[in-house]
């Protein structure tokens, strides 16, 4: 894909036109332009949105808009949908391009395209960013053909015609529906076009807040998951999990008496445990809770919080020697953490015949489709990979656990299984967020300061889901020597949006056998809570308030911006009661600039509400909310990402996080594990949209966690005078009765007619 | 097996199946009625509420044989009448409170029941009300429902 300048400022964009009996345009999916900057920070040079773009470009197949003589646009979009609203915002974009009503756009989720290499990952914040550009380019040509179709049959030339509604309208008011000129403007080769993309004054549909596509299907329960799905054959299985992490089934004592109870088809050792099949999932966990297996210690046995933090302490890399100024310096520490979804993992399989066929909500679905095809033993083509729409995935979905298990059981039992994770099995056996250190010293001389250093130190996270595949691919071309993935990784999305002096900022990881991943925002919250909180004792320190401190060293204008807007509206500086306090935090990231201020409130009636098997705790009682996203698609959409990482940044704050004690964590369901409930919202959340900065949009599915969860770091510090150092703050209270591992999976109770 | 007849949405219906079956799988794995999710199968997560004559209910701890022949289960899917959407629906939707939309089903039977047993009281919805809902939205919708809550109790 090329972009050539007319010499009259319009650019003009090359797509295509496919053979095909009815209107199919097309575009390849190009990079965003890199970020310029003349500050010597390599993430501003060139960030992980550039990298999985640019990693995009010589490989990448074509997407494809098509017309239909029914008069509505189609159109496959190679991401996943998992709650972030990307459908939405494509069909806005196809909608602007070609003037049809966004209730004619019909936007599905692409099979697994191997054809597509790196460019069929959603992550990173990655999707608008990288396809905003090829899908008008591929609507534009529709629409270009459409015009020209619309001319021959009017007699009119193409200039005269404008487009309105799903219809060509003429001079004299004369109109012909999109459906009707879908086939004479169809192509029997498939040839090169250039075209003018709509102009941004000129924008009816990009950039006006619009709801969900799929609102109406989720409230009346039309909406389809996996488990949904109804595919002949594929009755509901699960896996008796083992009691520890990672754990190996040995033998087992009651096979075939589990084999006989009601409803039970198949029992199965797998790779991950004991498989069972049955007509209902009522029935499977039944069977899981009576199965009878012997099992071998897991990848983490005897392991606990204190072993890991002790290795986090050993792999740390030193700060140096102390400067001879005064410093500011603090030891951070991240317990590990859940990206469970609502939607536990799950997939169906078919594999019969040399053949599989798999359903799931994918983030990865072409390394899933080879990973799958190796384990089976099959040629990748013999595999189909179809992705659904996803319960939730905060990172959870880049991995395809429940897919490869689904197909390895489908296999050997010769039928096609609908697998479902219990909840216990999600939180004792899924992905979670490392564990982490950051240690952060800064170096100042009065209020000017002359260095920053932050050493995180985490358990590895897992990035062996496609996005390590692009950055391997990517590395050797870029000036970052030789990095590992995770190091690159964590260059490349930490941005400095602060003037700090001399600035370093390293990551080390060590310890394998957990199952990790990337967990929303992945390695940002931890770091900016950390960074954030240095700030504000260097504020105390020099006798600055918070706010102007961070606003003297912040260098970019976008960032300066919200940050003053989030101050404005919150009124920064209030005065308050004891024991509550204001917060203010700062996280760039994605091309995006976001600011949060929180209010606090620590009094003892607040913190010791009753709520029955629930941790209340702190309550952030107002939260206001400042992003710059470059260029809105669709403000409605932002809004609700905004609003959800809110909710995850008062999560790991204040409740949410996983425990280990001797190989295994303790959580096994949501009263357990403490993520934000309504008794934790704040009753106030205001969140701003700032006006367009830019000609392309920046990411912003995972941008709101870093800043919200340091903003209520930041003045839980401030409302009780000492500041945070260990995350979530209550982790050192075990507010629940851990839930028995043998059996894996606790009962359902029997009372809820009368609970 | 025995067999347990009750009325779905409407519908008198007889299933076939183990009475210690909970319904939620006899809505889900037998009737094919998914409105309602599974997220925890233990009371907790709250994404297959559903209404028992009238009453919120999670069907993941429900025996089948619990049900009566009179009793009437009343899913997402029969919320509404057959004009379109409840009260509540269409302030979901102007609200646009769903993300992923996974938890929303049983979000909304909550809010429905919430919002029966606060009128049976002569009250209006507070902030202490709705502090009180325990389902679970992982994507963190919560503002958003709580207005929607607000706004579909007045049209109720």
């Amino acid at each position: 894909m090329t972009a050539q300048s007319t010499g009259v400022g319009r650019r003009r964009f090359l797509g295509y036109v496919l053979a095909a009996p009815t209107l199919v345009a097309a575009a390849q999916l190009l990079p965003a332009p890199a970020a310029a900057g003349e500050a010597a920070d390599i993430t501003e040079l060139v960030d992980l949105n550039d990298l999985m773009t640019v990693a995009a470009l010589p490989t990448s197949g074509l997407i494809r808009v098509e017309v239909g003589g029914d008069g509505t646009v189609s159109f496959a979009l190679p991401r996943a949908e998992v709650g972030q609203g990307i459908t939405t915002s494509t069909a806005m974009l196809i909608a602007e391009e070609l003037a049809v009503p966004l209730d004619r756009v019909r936007v599905t989720l692409a099979d697994a395209r191997p054809e597509l290499i790196f460019n069929q990952l959603t992550g990173g914040s990655n999707t608008t960013i990288a396809t905003y550009t090829p899908i008008r380019v591929a609507a534009a040509v529709a629409r270009q053909r459409l015009l020209a179709a619309a001319s021959a049959e009017l007699g009119v030339p193409a200039g005269g015609l404008t487009m309105k509604d799903g219809a060509v309208v003429g001079p004299a008011g004369q109109s012909i529906g999109i459906g009707a000129l879908a086939a004479e403007a169809a192509s029997a080769t498939t040839h090169q076009v250039q075209v003018e993309l709509t102009q941004r004054r000129s924008f009816a549909v990009i950039g006006r807040p619009h709801g969900r596509v799929d609102a109406r299907d989720a409230v009346t329960g039309r909406k389809t998951f996996t488990m949904d799905l109804d595919v002949p054959g594929a009755k509901p299985a699960m896996v008796c999990r083992p009691p520890t992490i990672n754990g190996k089934a040995g033998s087992v004592a009651n096979l075939a008496e589990v084999a006989a109870m009601p409803g039970v088809t198949d029992v199965a050792v797998i790779s991950t445990g004991v498989a069972v099949r049955a007509d209902t999932f009522g029935q499977c966990i039944d069977a899981v809770r009576a199965l009878r297996v012997t099992w071998r210690p897991g990848t983490v046995a005897g392991r606990s919080d204190d072993d890991v933090l002790r290795d986090l302490r050993a792999a740390e890399i030193p700060l140096g020697i102390r400067p001879p100024t005064p410093v500011v310096e603090g030891l951070f520490t991240f317990y590990f953490r859940g990206n469970s979804a609502l939607e536990t993992n799950c997939a169906i399989a078919d594999v019969r015949d040399g053949r599989a066929e798999i359903w799931s909500s994918l983030k990865s679905p072409i390394v899933a489709q080879q990973a799958i095809a190796a384990r089976l033993g099959l040629p990748q083509d013999r595999v189909t990979v179809h992705v659904t729409e996803g319960g939730g995935s905060f990172g959870r979905k880049l991995f395809f656990d429940a897919a490869l298990e689904a197909a390895e059981l489908s296999q050997k039992i010769g039928k096609a299984v609908k697998l479902m994770w219990h909840r216990a099995d999600d939180v004792r056996q899924g992905r979670v967020h490392p564990m982490a250190t950051s240690r952060v010293r800064l170096s100042h001389l009065g209020d000017t300061v002359l260095g920053y250093q932050q050493r995180h130190t985490g358990v590895s996270t897992d990035l062996g889901h496609g996005l390590g595949e692009i950055i391997t691919a990517l590395a050797a071309r870029l000036p970052v020597g030789d990095m590992t993935f995770a190091q690159t990784f964590f260059h490349f999305s930490q941005s400095m949006p602060y003037t700090l002096g001399v600035s370093s900022r390293l990551l080390s990881e060590t310890g394998k056998g957990f199952n990790t991943g990337s967990m929303r925002n992945v390695y940002s919250p931890d770091v900016t809570c950390a960074r954030e909180l240095i700030l504000d004792q260097l504020a105390a320190r020099t006798r600055k308030d918070p706010y102007r401190l961070r606003r003297g060293l912040l260098h970019d204008a976008r960032a300066r911006a919200v940050l003053d807007r989030v101050a404005e509206a919150g009124s920064w500086g209030r005065a308050m009661p004891a024991g509550t306090a204001q917060g203010i935090a700062l996280h760039t990231e994605y091309k995006s600039a976001s600011a949060a201020l929180v209010e606090i409130d620590c009094r003892p009636a607040t913190v010791g509400r009753p709520i029955r098997d629930g941790v209340t705790g702190p309550r952030v009682t107002k939260v206001v909310f400042a992003v710059d996203a470059g260029l809105t698609v669709n403000p409605r959409g932002l809004e609700a990402q905004m609003t959800g990482g809110i909710m995850d940044g008062i999560a790991l704050a204040l409740t949410s996080s996983l425990h280990l004690r001797d190989g295994a964590f303790l959580e096994a369901s949501w009263d357990d594990y403490f993520y934000t409930r309504q008794w934790n919202t704040p009753p106030d959340v205001r969140v701003i949209i700032m006006p367009d900065t830019s000609d392309q949009p920046g990411g912003a599915g995972e941008l709101a966690v870093a800043a919200s969860m340091a903003a209520v770091a930041c003045a839980y510090g401030r409302a009780t005078g000492t500041m945070p150092t260990t995350f979530p703050i209550n982790h050192g209270t075990l507010s629940f009765t851990p839930k028995p591992t043998v059996p894996p999976v606790p009962p359902s109770p029997v009372d809820g007619l009368t609970r | 097996m025995p067999e347990y007849t009750f009325r779905v949405n409407g519908e008198q219906v007889t299933v076939d199946v183990p009475g210690d079956v909970r319904l939620l799988w006899v809505l889900r794995d037998v009737l094919g009625v998914t409105g309602p999710k599974y997220g925890c199968g233990i009371n907790v997560c709250k994404a297959c509420t559903s209404h028992v004559n009238g009453k919120a209910v999670s069907p993941c701890s429900v025996p089948v044989s619990e049900l009566r022949p009179g009793d009437e289960v009343t899913t997402i899917e029969g919320l509404a009448g057959d004009d379109g959407l409840h009260p509540m629906q269409q302030a979901w939707i102007d609200h646009d409170v769903s993300q992923c939309g996974y938890c929303q089903p049983g979000q909304i039977m909550a809010a429905v029941d919430l919002v029966r047993r606060v009128a049976a009281e002569g009250r209006a919805i507070t902030d202490d009300d709705l502090d009180g809902i325990r389902n679970i939205c992982r994507c963190g919708t919560y503002p958003r429902i709580r207005q929607a809550i607000r706004a579909g109790a007045e049209r109720m």
